[in-house]
Formats: C-alpha cells, structure tokens, sequence
C-alpha cells in the first residue's frame, strides 16, 4: 500500500515535473524508447494476463502488440506495466505508460476531467452479478439484503449503488484494493454476490476453487464500453490508437486473417489494397510506415481471431460475440473505412 | 554570545553592521526563509499551471458533490444517495480513528501482560511470552492481516447457520450481529450515577493521599471506588426499573437483520493491529522494567514494602519514564499501519477517500495532499498527548 501511494505521488511529481514533456509527440518518445509501454491490469484471464512463462496474453494484451507492430513491425517491442484500477489514470497522466489497455471503462467524467481521451472500444460489455448456485437466486432482483464484493475505484461501486437504489433494495458494500483479493473473499463466503464487467465475472470464475458452482445471473445493469485511453493533446497518438482498432476491424470484415494476409496483398479489392498497403499513404498520414495494417495483421491477425483466441467460444471463457461481433452481424463494432 | 558579552566588557568601538555576527545571522535566516517560500510558491503554482494545461481539474469543489457510493461501516448516518465527498472523509476518518484508539488500547493491556510474563520466574509463562513476541515481531504485518481475515472468513460459518452465541447475538462471516442496546427514557439517571461516581472517586482517592501523607492512616480507596463507579449506577439502574432494551438481530434472509454489526474486517484488522503491536510494546515494557535498577527493589524490600506495593510505587514509575517514549512511536506505527486496511476492504480514510474518492474524482494532488495532512494531524496529536504524560511521569527532582 505505501508503495502504491507512493507511487501516485511520485507520478504528481513527475507530472508536475515533466509536464513539457508529456505533451511532446508520443510517438517520437516511442520511437526513441524503441518500444510502447502499455499499462495492462495486474491479471485479467482473457484480457490481459501473465500466462506460464510470464508472457503476457489477452484481448488487451494483443491491442498493445498489434500498435508496436504498426509503429515497429514488431509485435515484441512493448513493454507491459500491470496497474490497479487505482493506479491506472495516474500512470497514463505522469507519462509512465503511453496507452492504458486495461479494461476501462469510457465515461464522461473520465473523458473530461482526468486529462486523457479515450480513442475507442475494443471490447463492449456491462456490468453483472455471480452468485453460488446453492443460493437458489435466478435473478438480481432477488438480491436485497445482499453482501456485494467488488474492487475500489472502479465504475461498478457507482452503477451497484444506482441499480440497488432504483429498485429499493438494501445492500452492503465490501470493496477491496485488488481483483485478487475479491475473488478470494467471495470465495470464502464473505459476500453472496460477486459484481463486476460480465466479461470479468467469466474470466474470475476460473480462479474460484470450484468455478461450476457458481452461475451469472442474466441481468446486466450496465453500459460499459471497454478500450485503450491515452493522453490529451496529441492527436498523431490517438490517431494510431484509434486506427490500430479500425484496421483490425476492417481487416475481419475484409476476410484478410493472420494466414492469409500474403496472398491477400496481391487481392484485386480496393479495399484490401488500401489497408495492406499496396495502394495510397494512409501509413504516412499517420506518421508510420504504409504497411502498418499488414504489420498488425501479421503479428495478431484480426479483431475476430484475437477475440476467439482470448476469450471466444473455445477459450475457458467462453464468451459469445454478441454486441462485439461486426455490424454487419447484428454487432457494434464497426471499422470506419480506410480511404 | 559569551564573546560579545566580552568586547562589550572591554568596551571596544562598536564593529561595522555587516560584521555583527547576530545581524549577520539574521540576514541569513531570512534570505533561507525567502528561499525556501519561494521555491514552495513557485513549486504549487508550477503544479496547478500544468494540471491545467493537462486539462485535469483541481481544487476542492469536488467536497461538496455526491459521492453516490457505499460504504459498509459508518459511525455516522451516511446515504450514498445524499452523502457528499466531505463525508466520506469524516466517515473514513472516524473509521480510522476508531480503528487506531481501540487498538491501542488493547494492544498496550496485551503488550504489558506479554512484557511482564516475559520476566516472570515460571518458565512455561516465560516461554510462552517470549514465542509470542518473536513469532508476531517477525512476520510482516500485511501476512498477519491475510491470515486474521481469511482464517476467520473460512472458519465462521455461513448466515444461514450462524453461531449463536444467545445473548451476545449471532456470529457469522457477515460479522459479529451484537445486541443493540436501546436506552429508555429513565436512563440518563444511571449516566449521571456513573459520572457522580468518578468524580467522587476522584476526589476520595486525593483526599485520601493527603491524608495517608499526613498521619499514615490507609483509606480502602480501591473498593470504594468500585462501589461508587460500579455498584451505585447498577443499583439505581435496578431502582429506576432497568431502562435498557436490547434490540437483537433475527437471523434471516441473507443476513441477520436488527442489532448492530461489526464487520469482519474491523476484527481482524483490530486482531492483527493489536497483536503485532503488542509484541513489540512487550519488549518496551520489559526493556523499561529491566532499566531499574536491582537495588530498588532491594532497598524497597529492605524498607518492609510487600511486592505488589514494590512494583506498584517503586519499579513501575521509574520503568515508565523508559517506556514512554518508544511506546509513543508504537502508537503512532499502529495509526499509521492502520491503512493497510485497504487491502482488506476495511473502509478506513485511505481506502474510502484516497481510494475510491479519488478515483471518482482523479483531483490526486488535493485528496492525497488532505490525507497526508490527516495522518499528520493525528500523529502529532498523539505524540502530544504522550509527551504531557511524558512530562507527568518523569522523575520529580526535589
């Protein structure tokens, strides 16, 4: 803890210090680095966390390697920093990482008051209740008098008190520091509900001593539109944050997959030949090399293969496409064109 | 000064301005005193300038705003429908203040038992004290936080089959569901009954000492005061026909409802805070009793003072002055240790307001800055309060 604090006050200073420097060009910080640091959560099965050998993997994970690919045509040139949900905004603002890529949450406060932009969402979601199955609860309109566990700092202790309050019912709130922690008191019976993004429920269920007996309740009660953030103030940045998303996506909506994208440079369609590259300067436009898309592609693939691989239906996750899939598939992910 | 005092003596002409050496010392604290008001001016401004060319807001207008959040223990009434920023302060505030006193005082009445068994002549109490104090002094406290809390969580059982523990209420791993005491309308006579009672009691036990010191007279002065504190309240709370009522908690639902709940994580904050502090007040108090010298107790003995009057008069004020001091900066240790509270889920200031506050809000400057002040205040209103004692105990020189 004191280390925390700590730290968020070394980042004050810092950002009081260096606040010239944080507006400078970010990718020219980068460049000279020679790698991205990109703040992750300190363990998020599916999003982003440390597999056997410590190699980070995850939905969110993947998004930092696919910017490195962009900048660098390397997808190992990133470095990651695993932040608490209470240390996150601190670190972006006192420049310590470049992009945070750690399931959050887009709201407006956060949008306008902490200094940062949010580009764009990677993953949207909203936010659940588990429960043990013994309880004999169907619903979360059966949950008054309920003890709720969750983590601090986190948009989920706002919407837990809103959803309670509007429909009349009694609650008690216990929230701890760390994602680790709750899980461990929920599953040592301090509370009966479990609350936090559905996505999140999923992948902590697999921590649980006996993730089948416990279930997640249908109810989402709230929006919770998930994706990088970075600093205000330089547009370049954001561009390549934004447009990382948007190539990945055009990229599943095109056919182009990690397997194919060689023979798809040779593609007759328009479309495929502005994104990988071989016709136009979008990459200039961006101040990257004009295969930038090819190198993301290459390095993680699409948006639909790094879902499927993260956290899709044959992951022990298992979680569906739903609201994510294209938009052309009843989804909302919707790539602007390149063009 | 002894060298001015000196060519003044002499009488010699009076040196230039500039060569005074106490003007001259002046001049340097002001031009240090300019300095430094400078560099801290110029340091907030810089701060405040960059925030706001950041776009991150600053100041305190978020202490009035909703703060929309609950909080699972309150000394106060506290709604996250209507409750601001400000109370949430005051809330996790009390919190931590609440925290700290009640473990101080448990873990010094721990810490002089553990202590003075340290120095007993039974080997088995001997024993025993000195494996305390090494065990809980050499773990690291955030361990002992872990096991108190999740040992306890696993051993209580669940709300559906709470321990009854008849008529202090239920237990469970929701907390302790503890009988709420109701006062009725006669029982502000008991409260008086009790006030009247230590005052007199206060009274009896100075014009008793006046008295012994006078004419070597003794005044049972110990069973007086029982009888005035303890037994004069019980017996007019016995005539004014027991104005108190206990609210019980019912078992039910997904917990019990009625009574008053002390949360697990007070418990086992309080447990490990007390526990390890105590082991190393022990060790103060041991170290304070082995200071006095031998020969007092001799000389005690020598004077026909039997052993509890020995320990009472002669060792225990000596030891005191030695255990003080270090004693103050284990209270202090214990406050400040107090915000590892946040790791498990106790809402004390740290983890309500310089948690989840300023997460809500992001103003990390003006929150963490308040908190820092906060832990400040409280630690040298402790230390204060140590050093008059201090002061009182300290050897009267006659």
């Amino acid at each position: 803890m004191k280390r925390r604090i700590l730290s968020v006050i070394a980042g004050t200073a810092v950002l009081s210090l260096a606040a010239g420097a944080a507006s400078a060009a970010t990718l020219d910080d980068v460049k000279s680095k020679d790698s991205v640091q990109c703040g992750v959560s300190q363990g998020l099965p599916g999003f982003s966390n440390p597999d056997q050998d410590g190699n980070w993997t995850g939905l969110d994970v993947d998004f930092c390697r696919a910017v490195a690919a962009a900048i660098f045509g390397d997808p190992s040139k990133v470095k990651f920093t695993p932040l608490s949900a209470k240390e996150r905004f601190t670190a972006l603002q006192s420049g310590d990482v470049d992009v945070l890529s750690r399931n959050t949450t887009w709201t407006m406060s956060r949008d306008t008051a902490l200094g940062l932009n949010f580009s764009v969402v990677n993953y949207y979601d909203g936010q659940g209740f588990m429960v043990r199955k013994d309880l004999g609860v169907n619903s979360a309109l059966e949950l008054s008098g309920a003890s709720i566990c969750t983590n601090t700092g986190t948009t989920t202790e706002l919407n837990v008190a809103d959803y309670f309050r509007a429909n009349n019912m009694e609650y008690e709130l216990v929230a701890f520091e760390k994602a680790d922690e709750v899980v461990a008191a929920y599953d040592a019976g301090r509370c009966d509900v479990y609350t936090t993004d559905q996505s999140g429920l999923y992948a902590q269920r697999l921590k649980l001593t006996d993730p089948g007996a416990h279930i997640v309740l249908p109810e989402i009660i709230s929006k919770e539109p998930l994706g990088p953030v970075v600093r205000q103030g330089d547009d370049q940045w954001l561009n390549i944050i934004k447009w990382t998303h948007f190539a990945m996506l055009n990229a599943e909506e095109l056919g182009v997959t990690q397997a194919n994208v060689d023979e798809m440079k040779s593609s007759d369609n328009p479309s495929v030949k502005r994104l990988l590259g071989t016709e136009g300067e979008f990459g200039g436009a961006i101040g990257l090399g004009n295969d930038w898309a090819y190198n993301i592609i290459k390095a993680v693939g699409n948006y639909g293969e790094t879902f499927d691989r993260n956290v899709g239906p044959d992951t022990p996750l298992a979680i569906s496409r739903g609201v994510n899939a294209q938009w052309n598939q009843g989804g909302l992910q919707y790539g602007p064109p390149i063009r | 000064m002894a060298l001015q005092d000196v060519s003044q003596d002499v009488g010699q002409p009076k040196v230039a301005l500039f060569n005074d050496p106490k003007i001259r010392g002046w001049v340097y604290q002001i031009v240090l005193l300019v300095v430094i008001i400078y560099l801290v001016v110029v340091g907030v401004q810089n701060m405040f300038a960059n925030l706001a060319a950041q776009n991150i807001a600053s100041g305190f207008g978020f202490i009035g705003r909703n703060a929309g959040f609950a909080i699972s223990q309150s000394l106060l009434e506290y709604s996250q429908a209507e409750s601001s920023y400000g109370k949430v302060y005051v809330v996790g505030l009390l919190n931590t203040v609440s925290i700290a006193f009640i473990g101080i005082l448990l873990a010094t009445v721990l810490g002089f038992l553990i202590g003075i068994a340290r120095l007993s002549h039974n080997f088995i109490v001997r024993g025993v004290a000195t494996v305390y104090v090494e065990i809980f002094r050499n773990i690291p406290l955030l361990l002992h936080i872990f096991i108190w809390y999740f040992g306890v969580l696993r051993l209580l059982p669940h709300p559906r089959n709470s321990g009854d523990l008849g008529w202090l209420g239920l237990l469970n791993n929701r907390g302790w569901f503890a009988p709420k005491p109701l006062p009725q309308e006669l029982f502000f006579i008991t409260a008086i009954a009790f006030v009247i009672g230590i005052i007199v009691t206060i009274f009896i036990s100075r014009w008793s000492r006046q008295r012994q010191a006078k004419t070597g007279q003794q005044f049972p002065v110990f069973w007086t005061g029982v009888g005035l504190i303890l037994g004069m309240p019980v017996l007019v709370f016995l005539v004014t026909g027991t104005p108190l009522e206990f609210d019980y908690p019912v078992a039910g639902g997904f917990r019990p409802s009625g009574g008053m709940t002390i949360i697990p994580e007070f418990i086992a904050m309080l447990l490990a805070l007390s526990s390890y502090t105590a082991a190393f007040i022990a060790e103060i108090v041991r170290a304070g009793i082995m200071a006095v010298n031998k020969g007092q107790t001799e000389a005690a003995h020598a004077l026909g003072l039997r052993h509890g009057p020995t320990l009472r008069l002669v060792i225990i004020p000596q030891a005191m002055r030695v255990i003080i001091p270090p004693l103050t900066s284990q209270y202090l240790n214990l406050t400040k240790n107090s915000s590892l509270a946040v790791a498990i889920a106790y809402p004390d200031l740290v983890s309500v307001f310089a948690g989840t506050a300023l997460n809500q809000t992001g103003q990390a400057v003006e929150i963490l800055g308040v908190t820092m002040l906060t832990y400040l205040a409280l630690s040298l209103l402790t230390a204060a309060f140590m050093n008059w004692y201090n002061a009182k105990m300290a050897l009267v020189e006659r």
